[in-house]
């Protein structure tokens, strides 16, 4: 039996996710929130490492209020229980804090884990961070972007592709591993196992007080990177609109900008014509 | 006290091509850091028999190269590497520490971040020194079409990743000099708790993309995979490549490796087409060294239209085919 957490966070719908590639549609029917593709993954992976060797899992989120929904989702796709860290407190917090928090909640609740599964990363930051820092936190060996994944006795055995090179790693149990978004396709969440996992009551809502954590060292306030600014980038581009029937365009463009884009395309247009 | 001179490091991470092209561009831009600063620019490189490295890396500016060499380190491990860089950290206290955001950097930046306590700002497109001396690391923001200031103001060292592209590397100069820190493997060193037991290297992507003089990138806005295999012949009668937003990649209109932005891809070439592409900056972020670019959108406030040399506003394939018949016709005649 295997004692596992998956760390879930729930993302805006940035607008090409998700994508129905059959229809060529947006989905907007899903709501504003969702779970994180990656953690989706990992979760799938956590599943299917149950169904092989029998295992727990405790799904984890540190969020506002509303990210519970993921933790609904979680339990209906087969997560036995869910942790729910949410406080205003917590809010604004870097991948050094966020990782903090996590780590200090599984020390509490589930401390005996023997595998951690992470996404590779959230589509809203793609810091990729959180995972190794929280295996660093609780000092436990860490394998990123899994492939593939098996747990055996007490060991596992990832593969994955890290800069070109095609790895097979092997690490002791307990550990930590981020799953990537090519592996571990989740499985499909009947409506009615939704429906009952809104009824559920296995999520524990925990607050920063019942982690005894000082609110000063969490969230923004504990963050080491500060944001000073958010903007629009500016681009300085002479930006000469052209408007009207796509082939009187087209002979515009070639008249006006024969020189600027000619110099290249001409070239081609010759090896093309020799060619 | 006297303090040392002040140091910006770059992770030296070579075990392939584009880990060390990254490396390089990251002297690069720690050169400029450095003169504000006043700092020395240096590298670490941990491994065996790493010559080869430290000569490049002085040869494009390093000043100075923090060496650890052991037959032990021979494996590219995350684990063993992360536990030296925080040991010559605290020994050498750096200001800035720059790792280049490779599968491998990903990994390791933000252990040893979270070692030595400090802050890491990931995937950064810009990096500048404030007047405080505070490096200001810019990110894109939010998903979409902002970019955030980012500085770590108590904390020590200051830590950014940034993917390879963002910025140039010197040209090398096998004139340079630099001074050789030869640190010896701490004998303490703790085994490293991932074994290794299959390591294959795979061809990397081709790099057409990257070196194409004319790319023509195309976005959701093609309207289709039919529509999208349009560009793929509008970029054979200009000799060029056909680069893809994320959507379309998602869409699989697109194979993978022709995704253009942040994430995978930074293209330069002359003459950049873009049909039907919002602009979002982790697109952008991918095209900033584009020289002339002709955008084609249907709504003339996209933000790439505000980027474009010639913006024209009308419907992406409609262009399109109009190019190819036009060029067509050139060719002809
Ligand atoms: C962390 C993160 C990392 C990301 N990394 C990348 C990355 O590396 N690369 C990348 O590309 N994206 C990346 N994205 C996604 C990115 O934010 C955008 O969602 C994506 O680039 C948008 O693609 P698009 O412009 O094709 O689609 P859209 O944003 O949907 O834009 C389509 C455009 O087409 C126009 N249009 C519609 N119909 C027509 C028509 N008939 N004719 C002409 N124009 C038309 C519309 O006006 C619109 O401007 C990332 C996102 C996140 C959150
Ligand atoms: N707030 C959070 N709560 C729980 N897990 C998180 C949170 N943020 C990030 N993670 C985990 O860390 C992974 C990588 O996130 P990121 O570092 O933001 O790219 C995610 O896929 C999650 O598994």
């Amino acid at each position: 039996m295997v004692k596992m957490i998956v760390c879930m966070k729930q993302v805006p719908m940035a607008s090409e996710l998700p994508w129905d590639a059959k229809t060529g549609t947006l989905r907007r029917d899903l709501s504003d929130g969702m779970m994180n593709p990656a953690c989706k993954n990992a979760l799938e992976a956590a599943l299917t490492i149950k169904q092989h060797c029998g295992g727990h899992i405790t799904a984890v989120t540190m969020g506002p209020p509303m990210a519970e929904e993921i933790l609904r989702e979680a339990i209906a796709m087969g997560a036995d229980r869910c942790l729910m860290l949410s406080d205003r407190a917590m809010a604004g917090a870097d991948t050094n804090v966020t990782s903090f928090t996590l780590a200090r909640a599984v020390e509490i609740f589930c401390a005996d884990f023997d595998l951690i599964l992470a996404g590779c990363h959230t589509t809203d930051s793609e810091t990729a961070q959180v995972g190794p820092q929280l295996a660093e936190e609780l000092g436990v060996p860490v394998v990123t972007y899994a492939d593939e994944l098996e747990v055996k006795g007490r060991s596992v055995r990832i593969r994955r592709v890290s800069d070109n090179f095609l790895e097979t790693l092997e690490a002791e149990l307990p550990c930590l591993v981020t799953v990537n978004t090519h592996a571990f396709k989740p499985r499909y969440v009947a409506l009615s196992g939704l429906q009952d996992a809104f009824g559920e009551t296995n999520i524990l809502t925990v607050s920063a007080s019942d982690l005894g954590l000082d609110p000063e060292t969490i969230g923004i306030k504990g963050s080491p990177t500060k944001i000073l600014d958010v903007y629009a980038p500016r681009a300085e581009k002479q930006n000469i609109v052209l408007k009207g029937a796509p082939k009187r365009i087209v002979e515009n463009l070639f008249e006006r900008f024969d020189t600027m884009i000619g110099g290249i395309i001409r070239k081609d247009i010759e090896r093309e014509g020799r060619g | 006290m006297v303090t040392a001179k002040s140091e910006i490091w770059v992770f030296g991470d070579y075990r392939n091509y584009f880990q060390n092209r990254v490396t390089l561009q990251l002297i690069s831009r720690a050169t400029d850091l450095a003169r504000p600063l006043n700092a020395t620019v240096c590298t670490t490189v941990f491994g065996c028999n790493t010559d080869e490295w430290v000569g490049e890396y002085i040869a494009h500016g390093a000043q100075k190269v923090y060496l650890v060499e052991d037959e032990s380190l021979k494996n590219y491990s995350s684990d063993r590497y992360v536990t030296l860089m925080e040991r010559l950290a605290r020994q050498y206290r750096p200001e800035i520490i720059l790792v280049g955001a490779t599968s491998f950097g990903r990994e390791f930046a933000p252990r040893v971040a979270k070692r030595l306590g400090t802050g890491l700002t990931a995937d950064c497109v810009g990096l500048d020194v404030d007047d405080d001396g505070l490096l200001v690391q810019t990110a894109p923001a939010f998903g979409g079409n902002l970019l955030t200031k980012i500085v770590t103001p108590h904390k020590r060292p200051q830590m950014a990743t940034v993917r390879p592209g963002v910025f140039r590397e010197i040209p090398h100069n096998y004139e340079a000099t630099g001074e050789i820190v030869r640190v010896p493997l701490p004998k303490d060193l703790p085994a490293d708790r991932i074994r290794i037991t299959g390591y294959e290297h795979r061809p990397p992507l081709t790099q057409k993309l990257e070196d194409a003089a004319v790319v023509v990138c195309g976005g959701r806005g093609m309207g289709g995979k039919a529509k999208f295999k349009n560009l793929f012949e509008l970029a054979r009668l200009l000799g060029g490549e056909v680069g893809a937003t994320r959507p379309v990649v998602y869409a699989q209109w697109a194979d993978e490796d022709t995704l253009v932005g942040q994430a995978d891809r930074h293209i330069r070439p002359k003459v950049l087409f873009s049909f039907g592409i919002s602009g979002a900056i982790q697109h952008t972020a991918g095209i900033i060294d584009a020289g002339f670019i002709i955008a084609v959108n249907k709504n003339p406030n996209a933000p790439m239209m505000k980027m474009a040399d010639v913006a024209i506003v009308a419907d992406a394939n409609q262009v399109c085919l109009a190019l190819i018949k036009e060029l067509r016709k050139r060719l002809r005649g």
